[in-house]
């Protein structure tokens, strides 16, 4: 059976003024099946809002873009936006980071959340009131709030209404940049608790893009890390914490306190992530990482199957599979 | 340690700092009474040297007003605030100046705190400047001290970088240096990781931990309960301007006897995907501070309220299911 | 710097902010608009700095017959006195120019002022000072010139001062704005909780970082100055011992230059206010635009990336 979504070797570039160009997403792949919960986790500047947005095609003109996205199959970016546009918020939507502060302050949330049912054609005036309704209910708001303006809504509320946008036109895909970033833990607790029903309920699959490791750990079935633009490792959120291979992920987790895990150190990773608007030689990670030998400054590692379903780009991982072999 | 040993550095005590609600103009208009959002609602408590205690809340919970009425960024309604024996609540300014040089503040956003346009040595020198410290080689081996005691090490490299050249975690360290150099006593910390990376949180969370170990008292602000817990000597939890529950951190994240706390200890998300727990959540979010609810504040929430919790407003008391002596919370059912 | 700016870029986090002055720099070298506008009014600039070697004894000396045509020995011709038009026109630019200018000067010293205290102190001082503000705006200000010009006299002196004291209000209401977001900046915050006064505060945070945009103001403020001068003069209101453009349309209309059919002497003084008006306005207005956070915006349609074949690019790495 193919996956849902395949995305294959996804290189973007963002041309910089003076010239010379940034190399956000260096290559990255992974899969995702219906209604499954995949985590996109790194910090800033690791790329993984530049990738989940190239994949609803939503880039600036200074961009440009290789690899695949594959959707049932069909490659959506073979021919740019044309091929793209058919998907954006029909198959893949998206609820952007900040989106809960995004509404228009003079046009009331229902009205909003109409707009894309009828610029994609999925209903219009009372059908797409009824629909609003339908929605909020969906994602737990009172139907009744959908005639009342952004400011009569809270930050949850708002967080909210935008995921009801994003589900405006029955999408199979949701993807989730921070969607809980600005808000407070009790808040929080509640959105995460929506997102995961949704998934379940509806058979959404969800990426969820975060820099927060507990909150991955606490939602998603798998995930993968990024760093400097490439994916260090991805696999079950289990794997990930109990059996990491990938010296960053374990050391992610090491910088990451835990409530109960009083005695344990929280140790933070020192140095900072490479420059990407030049070439990078060797491991990205090599010149922070606590375990490099002779040939992480020269040889990148590639991407390799460490386990089921999980996979890891680093050479430790090669000597341990010649001393098992 | 530097304590003199007389008593705690800073004794807060029925704590009260309101803002006044604007009127439209129809309010004014009809003369309705003034509103009050109670920001702080009557808080006490005090903190050592060489401690670190954690004010632990969600948005709107008064945390930050504490700390400004401390610090005397706002002024308090009420109440008392006695820093190192002495009353600063109601000091006028002339008076307050000295004192400043003691408490110091660092802020929650590295990329907002520094004047884009000043140069690392500018902001360090910034404070000894304003207080008229030293003179120019004095300075710059405060300078270079302050630089290297949070962790910017050699400091010389940094003294002519514009904060723009410098990552987050550098910047909040500049931050943490300018608040070093005038020795203070009293440190806030208003969520100084919150904007940072992962990776790097650890690091400035660790300086902070030093300067704690060496005397230093720290106020940490914080919405992070797992920062609080593995860093503060003890936490006190605030709902809607009030303490709900005090004691060390110890004690508050383990046996936890406010159902507040008890709610929020539930929804922080644990690293182990194997200790994923069902987390008790609140429905709705803080109500806000302009109508205060009657009795127990967080009643309309709680889910053990009794009607009883609608009329009395509780105490911070010893629970009866505390096991060590300073754990309080502010609940007639426990 | 190399080294160290090196080393810190390496670090990855640098490349958003941008130093100030720079953007600002290419702001207006990347804008026709300004650039145009700029040359214009270097072009007016230079003319009236150069005056005194351009002129060479009274430009208002008889050199021909009375509204003489252009061309004949006269370049523009002479007007109704017989005086070569280009001279008195280098001769006006000199004036209004100055009058321009220095009305300007003092509209942003009362407006920055104004705005500075008004936007950093808050409260009953900003409440007083912008409903003094109010109230000014909405004088009718031609009315208001011709009653001060009547009332303290007609001199140079005086039309500076009325013109600079009337077009203060919007540069007060900018930079009142533009303090109060400043004063909110958390660094001006952390100063404040070192123990910073109030004028260290100001001198040292808060208008470093408005004074640009209080310059672009001061450049528009140019334009509506000349406007006025013109305006008042040319009501007869001006000083009458001083030539400037409003000075030589008066001239002209007393001098039935329209029943002579003598355009040249009406036109060009016309056509130099408007020049040095569009000019001050288009110079100053992107200066505005690249400072004035309020009126930049983003751009919302980001769709139109490029795709580009696996094969040669990933060679480079």
């Amino acid at each position: 059976m193919t996956p849902l979504l395949e995305v294959d070797g996804l290189n973007v570039w963002f041309d910089l003024p003076g010239g010379g160009e940034l190399h956000a997403v260096r290559g990255i792949d992974f899969e995702l099946d219906a209604g499954e919960r995949f985590g996109l986790v790194g910090e800033s500047g690791c790329g993984k809002t530049t990738a989940i947005l190239t994949m609803m095609g939503l880039l600036p003109p200074n961009a440009s873009v290789a690899g695949e996205v594959r959707l049932g199959g069909e490659n959506i970016l073979a021919r740019g936006e044309e091929s793209v546009s058919p998907h954006r918020w029909n198959d893949i939507a998206m609820v952007f980071q900040g989106a809960m502060n995004a509404f228009n302050p003079v046009q009331t949330v229902g009205s909003q959340i109409e707009e894309p049912m009828r610029l994609h054609g999925i209903a219009e005036g009372k059908n797409a009131r009824r629909q609003v309704e339908e929605l909020f209910e969906r994602v737990g708001i009172p139907s009744d709030r959908a005639s009342r303006y952004p400011h009569e809504f809270s930050g949850g509320m708002r967080q909210r209404a935008a995921i009801a946008m994003a589900l405006a036109c029955e999408p199979k895909i949701l993807l989730a940049d921070e969607p809980t970033t600005a808000l407070d833990v009790m808040v929080q607790a509640q959105i995460l608790e929506l997102l995961s029903s949704l998934a379940t309920d509806f058979d959404l699959a969800l990426i969820l893009v975060t820099h927060d490791l507990p909150i991955v750990a606490h939602v998603c079935d798998r995930a993968a890390v990024m760093y400097a633009g490439v994916i260090a490792e991805s696999g079950t959120i289990d794997d990930l914490f109990h059996a990491p291979r990938h010296p960053y992920t374990r050391l992610l987790f090491a910088a990451t306190p835990d409530l109960h895990a009083g005695g344990d150190r929280v140790v933070s990773i020192p140095g900072a992530p490479p420059r990407l608007d030049q070439p990078i030689v060797g491991c990205p990670f090599e010149p922070r990482c606590d375990r490099a030998f002779e040939p992480c400054p020269t040889v990148t590692p590639a991407l390799k199957r460490v386990g089921d379903r999980h996979v890891a780009a680093c050479h430790l991982n090669d000597i341990v599979r010649e001393a098992t072999a | 340690m530097t304590t003199n040993g007389s008593g705690p550095l800073l004794e807060v005590e029925n704590l009260v700092a309101r803002y006044p609600v604007p009127r439209w103009i129809v309010g004014a208009l009809q003369r309705r009474p003034k509103l009050y959002a109670h920001a702080v609602d009557g808080i006490s408590f005090s903190l050592r040297r060489g401690e670190m205690l954690a004010l632990v809340g969600e948005s709107g919970c008064g945390k930050t007003s504490t700390a400004h009425a401390i610090l005397r960024l706002i002024e308090a309604e009420s109440g008392s605030i006695r820093f190192d024996g002495q009353e600063i609540a109601g000091l006028p300014p002339r008076a307050l100046r000295p004192l400043r040089r003691r408490m110091q503040i660092v802020y929650q956003d590295p990329y907002e705190s520094l004047d884009p346009r000043f140069r690392v040595a500018a902001t360090i020198e910034e404070p000894l400047d304003v207080h008229d410290i030293g003179s120019r080689a004095e300075r710059r081996t405060e300078m270079l001290g302050a630089l290297e005691l949070a962790g910017l090490t050699p400091p010389e490299l940094y003294l002519e970088r514009y904060p723009h050249e410098l990552s987050g975690g550098q910047r909040q360290r500049v931050a943490i240096a300018a608040s070093l150099v005038l020795h203070p006593d009293l440190l806030v910390a208003d969520e100084p990781v919150s904007m940072l990376d992962v990776s790097v949180r650890a690091g400035i969370l660790a300086i902070l931990d030093s300067l704690r170990d060496n005397g230093l008292a720290i106020l940490m602000i914080t919405h992070d309960l797992s920062t609080a817990a593995h860093y503060a000597d003890r936490i006190a939890v605030m709902y809607l301007g009030r303490i709900v529950e005090e004691g060390t951190a110890h004690d508050v994240v383990e046996n936890p006897q406010h159902p507040y706390t008890k709610a929020l200890l539930s929804v922080v998300p644990k690293r182990d995907p194997r200790e994923r727990t069902t987390p008790q959540i609140l429905r709705g979010e803080t109500p806000n501070s302009i109508r205060i609810p009657s009795g127990c504040r967080f009643h309309p929430r709680c889910p053990i309220a009794i009607p009883e919790c609608r009329n009395v407003d509780p105490e911070l008391r010893r629970p009866a299911g505390a096991t060590a002596p300073g754990h309080r919370a502010a609940c007639i059912r426990v | 710097m190399s080294a160290a700016t090196q080393g810190a870029a390496a670090e990855g986090v640098s490349a958003a902010a941008t130093a100030r002055p720079r953007a600002i720099r290419a702001a207006i070298l990347s804008s026709p608009q300004a650039l145009a506008g700029l040359a214009i009014v270097g072009a007016f600039v230079a003319v009236a700095l150069l005056s005194p070697l351009l002129l060479d004894g009274n430009p208002r000396a008889k050199v021909g017959p009375i509204f003489e045509h252009p061309g004949s020995g006269h370049l523009l011709g002479t007007d109704g006195g017989g005086a070569d038009m280009v001279k008195l026109l280098i001769a006006g630019t000199r004036v209004s120019l100055l009058v321009g200018f220095a009305a300007a000067l003092v509209s942003a010293f009362i407006g920055g002022t104004v705005g500075l205290l008004a936007g950093f102190f808050g409260g009953k001082i900003d409440i007083a000072l912008m409903r003094m503000t109010d109230y000014v705006l909405v004088i009718p200000d031609i009315p208001l010139m011709i009653v001060v010009a009547a009332l303290f006299g007609r001199s140079l002196t005086n039309i500076i001062l009325i013109i600079g004291v009337i077009y203060w209000t919007t540069t007060a209401r900018l930079i009142r704005a533009q303090v109060k977001s400043v004063r909110e900046r958390v660094y001006v915050k952390r100063a404040g909780a070192l123990g910073a006064g109030n004028t260290r505060l100001i001198t040292k945070h808060v208008l470093p970082q408005v004074a640009p945009l209080l310059i672009a103001n001061t450049v528009l403020l140019v334009a509506y100055a000349i406007f006025a001068e013109t305006f008042i003069t040319f009501l007869g209101l001006g000083d009458p011992s001083i030539i400037s453009w409003g000075r030589l349309i008066q001239n002209a209309f007393t001098d039935d230059a329209i029943l002579n059919d003598a355009w040249w002497a009406i036109v060009p003084p016309g056509v130099c206010v408007t020049l040095v008006v569009l000019g001050s306005t288009m110079f100053g207005q992107s200066l505005e635009d690249a400072l004035n956070p309020r009126l930049r915006s983003g751009h919302l349609s980001v769709r139109r990336f490029r795709m580009r074949p696996l094969g040669g690019q990933l060679d480079s790495e």
